[in-house]
C-alpha cells in the first residue's frame, strides 16, 4: 500500500477514521479478562452470541491518531478444536464464520508466562489461521517472582510473530500492546507448525519453541502452603464451612446498614414527591406504584453486590476451584459434579447469573440439571417475602441463647428447605431423564492470586447494571400495570374499591384455586403479579392494602395478620420456597437451553411442587394451631 | 472401560508419589481434554492433595495442577 507516494497521500486522511476488530484468545486462567479490562476500561459491554449460550465481552480502545479498535474477549479455550460451545464460538469468530461478528483483523493471543510450555500449544492452531497475531506472555511479574525467565526475542523468532511480556494485573507491557495495534499488521510466518489436532505433537512443538528460551518458574510455594490448609483433610472442610457461613452472614447481616440506607433514601424521596407534587392520579401512581414497587426491589441492590463481591473474590483468588474439589463428593451424591457448586452458590444471590455460570459445566446433561435446580436455591428476591411473613407471624424468641432466635431459625429453615428440594430434584433428574455416563470432572487449580480491585469492581458494575436494568423494566412495568389495574374501571371518575377493580377481579378468579392453600383473593393478586418477580408480592400487598411508604412497616404486617391464618402464612412461605415466580429466570433458562421445553418443564414442576407442599403445610399447621 | 490390571493407574498414587503416564484409556474427546491439560503419555505426574477421603485428587502435571475424580484417574495408566 505504501509503495507509491500517491497511495500514501490517500491513506493519511483515512487513518483518522481507521477501525479494527481485534480478538482476544487464550486458555482459561491466562488473565485474559484482566487484560481486556485494562485495555478497554469502561468502554465495554457483555453480549451474548445469538443462538448459543456463550457470552462475550465487547470493548473499544481509542488509540492516538484516531484509530479505533473494537476488542472481542473470546471465551477461554485450550484448543480451537470445536468440541465445546466455547471452542466452537472461538473457532467461528476467528474464521469469520460467526454471523454478526466481523472477522477479526488481528488476534491477541494471551498465554500464561508461568506455564509457557503447555500454553504455547494454543499458539499452533491460532497461528495457522494466518491472522496477524501478537502473542502476549501475561503474568510476567509472577514469572519473575518465581525466578523464571523467557527470551522473548527467541520465542518471537521461532513463532514468526511478535511477542511481548506483560502483566495485566500490574499494568506492565500495555504500551507494547498498543504499539502493536497501531502498527502495520503482518501475517505471521512461522517456520513450522504441527498438525493442530494431534495433542502430543502440538506439545512437542511447543517444547521446541521454548527450548533454551524459557526457564520455567519455581513451583508456587505459597499456593502449596495455602493448599496445605484449604485441602487439608480436616481443616479444609472446616474452612469450607466457614466460608459458606460467612457468605450467608454477609447476606443476612452485613448488607443491612446499606439496605437501610437505600430504604430510607427511597422513602424520603417518595415522601418528598407526595408533599411537593399536587394531588393527582399521576402522583399516586408515582408514589404507590413506582416508588413502592420499584423501591421495594432496589433495597436489595447492596445485598446482591456484596454477595457478588464475595463470589468474585473467591473466584479470582483461586479458592473457588478448591471449594469445588471439596464439594464434589456431596454434589456426586446428588448426581452432579463439583463444577455445579459454583453456579449453585451464586444462585443464593440470584438464579439468573447462576444459570449463566452453569456454562462452565461441559457435560450437557449435568449443565441442564444444574440449571433446573438453581431456582430452588433461596435467591435474594425471596428474602423480602420471607422477612415480611416471618416478622408478621413468628414472635421473636431465643432458641440458643442470643445466637439463634426463632425468626433466624425460620429463615434458615427456609434456606435448608430450598436446598433439600434442589438436592432431591437433582437426584430424580440424574437418575431418570438426565442420566448420563459421568463425564470426567477435570478442574484446573490456578495458583492463589490476590484479586485486583479493578477486576472486582468490573464484576460489581456488571451486576449492578443487570440488576438496575431489571428494576427499570420488568419491575417498573409490573408496578405501573398493577397500580392501573387496581384503579379501573373507574365509576363516576372515582377509582373502584380494589375488590371491584380489574386486579381484584383477577384475584377473585384465582381465589377458588388457592383457597385450599389458605390464601384469599388479595394474596391471589400478589401471586399473579409475583410471577414477574417474587419480590413484587411485597410491593403488591403494599399497594393493595393502601399503605403508603415503607412496605415493611408494621401496618403491612398487621394487615397480613388479619388476612392470613398461621397455616396460610406457612403455606405462603413454602409456596415461595418452591414456585418459579420469575420472568427473568424463565427467559434465561429458555436462552441457555435453546428452547421452551426446559423452562416449561421447570415451571410446571416447581409450581406443582409448590402447590402440593403449600397445601400440605396449610393442612398440617391448621390442624395443630 | 476398564484397565486390564497389568499397569497401575493414577488412582493408585498416594500423595507425593511420582510416576510416568503410560496411556489414557478414555473416550477420545475426554482423553484429548486431559492431554490438553497436560496428561500426556510419557509425561511425569505427581499426586498432590485431595478432598477428604482422597477423592477428587489434585495432580501436578506439566507445570499446572489439575483435580481429577478417582474414577477418571483410574483410567490413566502409569509406570512408576
Amino acid at each position: 500500500m505504501r509503495s507509491s507516494a500517491d497511495s500514501l497521500v490517500r491513506i493519511e486522511p483515512a487513518q483518522a477514521h481507521q477501525r479494527f476488530t481485534v480478538a482476544l484468545v487464550g486458555p482459561p486462567n491466562s488473565g485474559k479478562s484482566t487484560l481486556f479490562n485494562r485495555l478497554t476500561g469502561l468502554r465495554q459491554k457483555v453480549a451474548n452470541y445469538p443462538g448459543v449460550t456463550v457470552e462475550h465481552r465487547l470493548g473499544q480502545m481509542q488509540l492516538v491518531r484516531g484509530t479505533q479498535v473494537d476488542l472481542i474477549d473470546l471465551p477461554g479455550v485450550y484448543s480451537l478444536d470445536p468440541r465445546s460451545e466455547d471452542e466452537q464460538v472461538t473457532h467461528d469468530v476467528l474464521t469469520g464464520r460467526r454471523e454478526g461478528t466481523p472477522k477479526p483483523d488481528a488476534v491477541l493471543l494471551i498465554l500464561d508466562a508461568t506455564n509457557l510450555g503447555r500454553h504455547l500449544m494454543l499458539a499452533a492452531p491460532v497461528l495457522s489461521l494466518g491472522l496477524p497475531t501478537l502473542v502476549v506472555l501475561n503474568m510476567a511479574d509472577e514469572l519473575q517472582n518465581r525466578s523464571g525467565e523467557v527470551d522473548v526475542a527467541a520465542v518471537a523468532r521461532r513463532l514468526g510473530t511478535p511477542v511481548v511480556l506483560a502483566s495485566a494485573a500490574k499494568d506492565q507491557g500495555m504500551e507494547a500492546i498498543r504499539e502493536f495495534l497501531h502498527g502495520e499488521f503482518a501475517v505471521p510466518v512461522a517456520p513450522e507448525l504441527p498438525m493442530v489436532d494431534d495433542v502430543p505433537k502440538c506439545r512437542a512443538w511447543a517444547a521446541r519453541v521454548s527450548r533454551g528460551a524459557y526457564r520455567a518458574p519455581d513451583p508456587p510455594l505459597w499456593s502449596r502452603r495455602l493448599d496445605g490448609v484449604f485441602l487439608h483433610p480436616f481443616l479444609g472442610p472446616l474452612v469450607f464451612a466457614f466460608v459458606v457461613v460467612a457468605v450467608f452472614q454477609a447476606i443476612f447481616t452485613g448488607a443491612e446498614p446499606l439496605m437501610n440506607g437505600v430504604d430510607s433514601l427511597i422513602s424520603a424521596s417518595g415522601k418528598w414527591i407526595s408533599t411537593h407534587l399536587p394531588a393527582s392520579p399521576l402522583r399516586d401512581l408515582l408514589v404507590e406504584g413506582v416508588w413502592a414497587g420499584v423501591g421495594s426491589v432496589l433495597v436489595f441492590l447492596p445485598q446482591i453486590l456484596l454477595l457478588f463481591l464475595f463470589i468474585g473474590f473467591l473466584e479470582d483468588s483461586g479458592y473457588l476451584a478448591r471449594a469445588a474439589v471439596i464439594a464434589d463428593r456431596t454434589m456426586a451424591r446428588a448426581g452432579l459434579q463439583g463444577k455445579s457448586f459454583i453456579p449453585l452458590l451464586s444462585a443464593y444471590a440470584c438464579a439468573v447469573p447462576a444459570i449463566m455460570a452453569a456454562r462452565t459445566i461441559e457435560n450437557k446433561r449435568d449443565r441442564i440439571a444444574t440449571i433446573l435446580i438453581a431456582p430452588f436455591m433461596t435467591c435474594s428476591a425471596r428474602f423480602p417475602v420471607y422477612a415480611l411473613v416471618i416478622a408478621a407471624f413468628i414472635p421473636e424468641r431465643q432458641l440458643l441463647g442470643p445466637f439463634l432466635g426463632t425468626r433466624t431459625a425460620a429463615l434458615l429453615g427456609l434456606y435448608v428447605l430450598g436446598f433439600l428440594a434442589a438436592f432431591v430434584t437433582a437426584r430424580l433428574l440424574k437418575s431418570s431423564i438426565l442420566k448420563s455416563s459421568r463425564a470426567p470432572f477435570v478442574m484446573e487449580m490456578p495458583p492463589y492470586r490476590w484479586p485486583t480491585w479493578q477486576s472486582l469492581a468490573f464484576r460489581l458494575l456488571d451486576r449492578a447494571k443487570v440488576f438496575l436494568r431489571r428494576a427499570g423494566t420488568v419491575i417498573l412495568a409490573g408496578s405501573i400495570g398493577l397500580w392501573i389495574l387496581a384503579h379501573v374501571p373507574a365509576k363516576d371518575g372515582v377509582a373502584p374499591p380494589i375488590a371491584e377493580s380489574l386486579a381484584g377481579a383477577a384475584g377473585r378468579t384465582v381465589e377458588p384455586l388457592i383457597q385450599p392453600l389458605g390464601f384469599n383473593w388479595k394474596i391471589g393478586i400478589g401471586l399473579i403479579t409475583s410471577l414477574a418477580a417474587r419480590e413484587v408480592l411485597v410491593a403488591t400487598l403494599g399497594t393493595i392494602y393502601g399503605i403508603e411508604g415503607d412496605e415493611n412497616s408494621a401496618g403491612l404486617q398487621a394487615a397480613l395478620q388479619r388476612d392470613l391464618t398461621p397455616g396460610g402464612a406457612v403455606a405462603l412461605l413454602v409456596f415461595f420456597a418452591f414456585a418459579m415466580q420469575c420472568i427473568s429466570t424463565i427467559a434465561v433458562v429458555r436462552r441457555e437451553t435453546g428452547g421452551w421445553k426446559w423452562p416449561a418443564i421447570q415451571f410446571g414442576y416447581m409450581t406443582g411442587l409448590a402447590y402440593v407442599c403449600a397445601w400440605a403445610a396449610n393442612r398440617i399447621v391448621s390442624a395443630f394451631i | 472401560m476398564q484397565l486390564n490390571g497389568k499397569y497401575a493407574s493414577l488412582a493408585d498414587l498416594r500423595r507425593g508419589e511420582q510416576a510416568t503416564i503410560r496411556s489414557l484409556v478414555l473416550p477420545e474427546s475426554d482423553s484429548r481434554r486431559l492431554m490438553e491439560l497436560g496428561f500426556l503419555p510419557g509425561g511425569a505426574v505427581r499426586a498432590g492433595r485431595s478432598a477428604p477421603g482422597g477423592d477428587p485428587r489434585v495432580f501436578e502435571v506439566d507445570g499446572s495442577e489439575v483435580a481429577l475424580r478417582r474414577e477418571t484417574a483410574a483410567l490413566i495408566e502409569i509406570e512408576r
